[in-house]
């Protein structure tokens, strides 16, 4: 499967927290680096649209998307900050 | 700096195609006359959604190819096993519609107002559209800050946007690696970026340059490492990566 970055899920985002999002400070719970949104690894079909930290690994954001619904599991966010 | 306009929802909305340009064997530009469209910025990419007969849609990122003010466009390189690309480049005519949002992105944004020190762009395969936007901005706004591309192709034949960049204005240095095959009496680089390569080509990091590395994860995630190990600082190398074929 293909890594990407942030950059490629900055439609889903907007969509998701209803603003731009690449630029925003991700930090990561497990190992507390902090960078943008688009400098993190991105899984498009993993299923579900996995983040992962790009110093740890760890995984920072899942999102399901449905057909009229998309689910946001944020547990490996310890904070994240929009610009 | 994000402004109104990137805030709030994010819609679908029909563009209708106004041309498809071709670029190369594999590529073509198709320019979109989206109504009420808030503008780009140099950089910036929107997607693109496609919907079948049957409901099944499927939904790509394109990067923007025209400069913030001109009308917008996207560059699109077939993938021979893609579900979106080879409609978009073999298909698609001027006067058909298309699905988009847009525009998209804060991060891998040129902003000549704001962003200090020279250029350096370094594009793989369709990695260089997103760099062609930057480079099209700094020539409309008559920004001063010097440019350097290193483009890395294939072959010649796969080198899009070739006239424009061999016609670049002052102040703009282009540099093509050519991996693949090289023409005959073909003095410039083959093989592909690396640090040696670099070295040579980026700006010393005393000028403070600000760089943008757009293509292949493998081929951004190397060029990106190469040029902190030159120590660039890495909040001063912007990426962008397309996935293992090159194009999103």
């Amino acid at each position: 499967m293909d890594a990407l970055d942030g950059n490629a899920i900055g439609g889903l985002l907007h969509e998701v927290f209803g603003t731009e999002m690449t630029a925003a400070a991700a930090m990561c719970a497990a190992c507390g680096a902090t960078r943008p949104v688009a400098e993190c690894v991105v899984y498009l079909d993993a299923p579900g649209v996995v983040v992962r930290c790009r110093s740890c690994g760890s995984v920072l954001m899942v999102v399901i998307r449905g057909r009229d619904r998309n689910c946001v599991d944020l547990r490996g966010l310890a904070a994240i900050e929009a610009r | 700096m994000a402004g109104t306009a990137l805030r709030g929802r994010l819609t679908w909305q029909n563009a209708k195609v106004a041309a498809v340009i071709r670029q190369t064997a594999r590529a073509v530009t198709i320019v979109l006359d989206v109504p009420g469209w808030p503008g780009q910025r140099a950089g910036q990419h929107l997607d693109v959604r496609l919907t079948a007969e049957d409901g099944y849609r499927a939904e790509r990122s394109y990067s923007i190819a025209s400069a913030p003010g001109e009308p917008v466009a996207i560059t699109v390189e077939r993938l021979d096993d893609g579900e979106v690309s080879p409609y978009l480049t073999d298909e698609l005519r001027a006067g058909d519609t298309l699905e988009v949002r847009g525009p998209i992105g804060g991060y891998f944004v040129w902003d000549p107002g704001k962003d200090r020190g020279p250029l350096l762009l370094v594009a793989g395969g369709s990695g260089i559209v997103p760099l062609r936007s930057i480079l099209r901005h700094r020539e409309r706004t008559g920004s001063t800050a010097p440019a350097r591309l290193l483009y890395s192709s294939r072959s010649l034949a796969e080198v899009i946007y070739r006239d424009e960049l061999d016609n670049d204005g002052a102040g703009v240095t282009v540099v093509y690696t050519l991996t693949r095959s090289q023409p005959p009496g073909w003095t410039g680089h083959a093989g592909r970026v690396d640090a040696a390569l670099l070295a040579e080509v980026a700006w010393p990091v005393d000028g403070e340059p600000l760089a943008f590395v757009c293509g292949p994860t493998s081929f951004v995630e190397t060029a990106a490492q190469d040029l902190v190990e030159l120590g660039y600082q890495p909040g001063r190398v912007k990426t962008e990566r397309f996935g293992a074929t090159g194009g999103r």
